[in-house]
């Protein structure tokens, strides 16, 4: 009983990190209607830039938040530099722009291992989040929940970002109709490079975060890019309420998957995104067909 | 044309002489990775090019078929029947992406093609029962075809030219046969040539197929050369490596994935050499093609020359600038 509430609470957990990843990636293809190659990178990028900042090799040591947060805008800034002076020459040629992202990831994951080594790097438990929770027989580790707590809260504040605010009904325009957006007045262009900076944020916000947890090592970045596209084929592009489902979805199916059927577990990950693909091509939420 | 026979003639020739001509077992066994990987992205290049469906996960249908050989002959088979069988593996797996993938076209079928190859890579990582896992299958033993030795590089390097000779006019005669127009004209114009009767999936399909075939036969090649597979050679690296030699050699084009395998086997053995950076080296490659170059080497390189040409004869700086700046047909297009 113990085991199954334990796995039940790391798969939530797992999830709202995976939100957090996906969040972002599923914006980006909602809008830019491209699959950011660079997500997983920019998801390990994080987690080495908070690392940095906690290890104090720079000569000053940051809080683990505040180093979570440096770390995120850092990565949003690397984001939306790369949007705007790689991906914006290739405005319209989507081939391309996927191409680019992916030859971009190959040299990220490359950089990071010249810079950082190939030996993972574990990361600390925030101050105050160390302890346990009792909930009768059972013991959870008090960062798993508040992991929980960060993703909910994010995934309030997109929420309303994206329906309460000016930029959130841009934003929506231009997932619907760029072509209409356009031409009423609202500057894409613009919004691109504001959505993918955003989006690249958050992944690496969620990389600092899922640093205790996951810690960071070469190749967080492939392990991670799949998982967030299986998010976004389960829960549909450009759908917040998609990308939430799906995470917590996958985060159930990777947990027990791994618990249970551990040779196996990769190849469960996918079935349900086989399945979705054959019988609901747009996904869970999502409007237009993959 | 009688030109381009001769010029196909002369290739073909030194083909043949390069183990005459070389020496050193090194550069023969680099010689012999270039021809399979060719063959490889030959197979790729039906698909990218041809079909303009860009797939990310090649690299596990090849894959498939050298661990299905590697598990056969670990489990005592001979090699013909640890060839069929890897045979059969590849062209199922490539069934199975196919039926999968193709409900898709353009970035989707990217993304689907993507995460289904990573199916395979996690396969091959994890069911350690079946593969070994990270320690990979060794192969202990090269086939010998009617008695003559595969061992040494000279003998591995004629068997596979026959293959890449095979593999090239197989590609040639698929391209120019009313099938490969109607693959080409399902990459132009999918809804017209649904309306003109063409079952435009059945066309895919069957493209995909015979991509899978040469992935398969790549793979093959593949595990015998190295006489060991091992989850590396499934990753997305070895996938977007095809894909590198196929868009920097020229999309759509013969030739093209020919002198990308041979530039990317090139750039791969002769740098890491120096410095171990190579997937910064690809990646930087793969960054600076896609935006100078997105026409692939060959096509380029056949442009510049005709501009150069035509702006000599006509002594006309002007019409030297007005170079064509048209792209052509072989870039797929999403």
């Amino acid at each position: 009983m113990t085991f199954w509430l334990l796995l039940t609470v790391n798969s939530i957990t797992f999830g709202g990190l995976l939100f957090l990843l996906s969040a972002g990636f599923s914006l980006i293809f909602g809008l830019m209607r491209i699959p950011n190659l660079t997500h997983g990178s920019m998801f390990m990028v994080g987690a080495y830039l908070g690392t940095t900042f906690l290890s104090g090799t720079l000569g000053f040591t940051l809080d683990f938040w505040a180093a979570a947060v440096i770390a995120a805008l850092e990565v949003a800034i690397l984001g939306a530099l790369m949007e705007r002076l790689l991906l914006r020459r290739l405005a319209g040629q989507q081939l391309a722009q996927v191409l680019v992202t992916l030859g971009v990831s190959f040299m990220v994951a490359d950089l990071c291992l010249m810079g950082w080594g190939g030996d993972p790097i574990s990361v600390a438990t925030p101050a105050g989040l160390g302890g346990f929770v009792r909930a009768g027989p059972a013991v959870f580790p008090l960062y798993r929940i508040a992991v929980i707590g960060i993703a909910v809260v994010f995934a309030v504040a997109l929420w309303l970002m994206l329906e309460r605010t000016r930029l959130g009904a841009m934003i929506r325009a231009g997932v619907d109709d760029p072509q209409m957006a356009r031409v009423v007045g609202i500057r894409v262009s613009q919004l691109f490079t504001i959505v993918f900076g955003l989006g690249a944020g958050l992944a690496g916000f969620a990389g600092m975060i899922g640093g205790p947890i996951l810690s960071v090592y070469p190749g967080l970045d492939q392990d991670m890019l799949p998982l967030a596209l299986v998010v976004v084929i389960l829960g549909g592009t450009g759908s917040l309420l998609g990308s939430f489902v799906g995470s917590i979805i996958v985060g159930f199916i990777y947990n027990f998957g791994q618990a249970l059927l551990p040779e196996l577990a990769y190849f469960v990950l996918f079935l349900p995104m086989v399945l979705v693909l054959v019988l609901r091509p747009q996904g869970l939420f999502g409007g237009q067909v993959l | 044309m009688t030109v381009r026979y001769a010029l196909l003639a002369a290739a073909i020739l030194a083909l043949i002489a390069v183990p005459y001509a070389i020496t050193e077992q090194y550069y023969v066994n680099i010689a012999s990775q270039i021809l399979l990987y060719a063959v490889f992205a030959l197979g790729l290049n039906i698909l990218v090019g041809y079909g303009g469906l860009v797939s990310l996960g090649h690299a596990g249908l090849s894959g498939a078929a050298s661990y299905a050989a590697a598990y056969l002959l670990a489990a005592g088979h001979g090699h013909v029947v640890a060839i069929a069988g890897a045979l059969a593996a590849g062209l199922l797996t490539t069934a199975g992406f196919a039926a999968l993938s193709l409900r898709a076209s353009g970035i989707s079928f990217i993304m689907i093609t993507l995460a289904l190859g990573e199916i395979i890579w996690g396969l091959a990582y994890r069911w350690i029962s079946i593969t070994n896992g990270d320690n990979g299958i060794s192969v202990a033993t090269r086939p010998a075809p009617f008695g003559l030795s595969l061992a040494s590089a000279d003998g591995f390097y004629d068997a596979t030219l026959i293959v890449f000779l095979i593999a090239v006019a197989a590609c040639a005669i698929f391209v120019h046969s009313p099938f490969g127009a109607a693959l080409a004209g399902t990459r132009d114009q999918p809804r017209r040539m649904n309306a003109l009767g063409f079952h435009v999936w059945m066309v895919r399909f069957w493209a995909f197929m015979f991509s899978g075939l040469l992935s398969a036969v790549a793979g093959i090649l593949f595990v015998y050369y190295n006489e060991f597979i091992s989850p590396q050679a499934l990753a997305l690296t070895a996938s977007a490596e095809g894909l590198l030699m196929v868009i920097s050699g020229g999309a759509g084009t013969l030739l093209g994935p020919v002198v990308g395998a041979a530039l990317v086997v090139i750039v791969k053995n002769v740098v890491s050499a120096y410095i171990a950076r190579w997937n910064f080296l690809l990646g930087a490659i793969f960054v600076l093609i896609v935006v100078f170059m997105p026409e692939g080497l060959v096509p380029g390189s056949v442009r510049l020359f005709r501009a150069a040409w035509r702006g000599a004869r006509r002594r006309k700086p002007a019409a030297a600038a007005a170079a064509p700046a048209s792209m052509p047909a072989g870039e797929p297009k999403p």
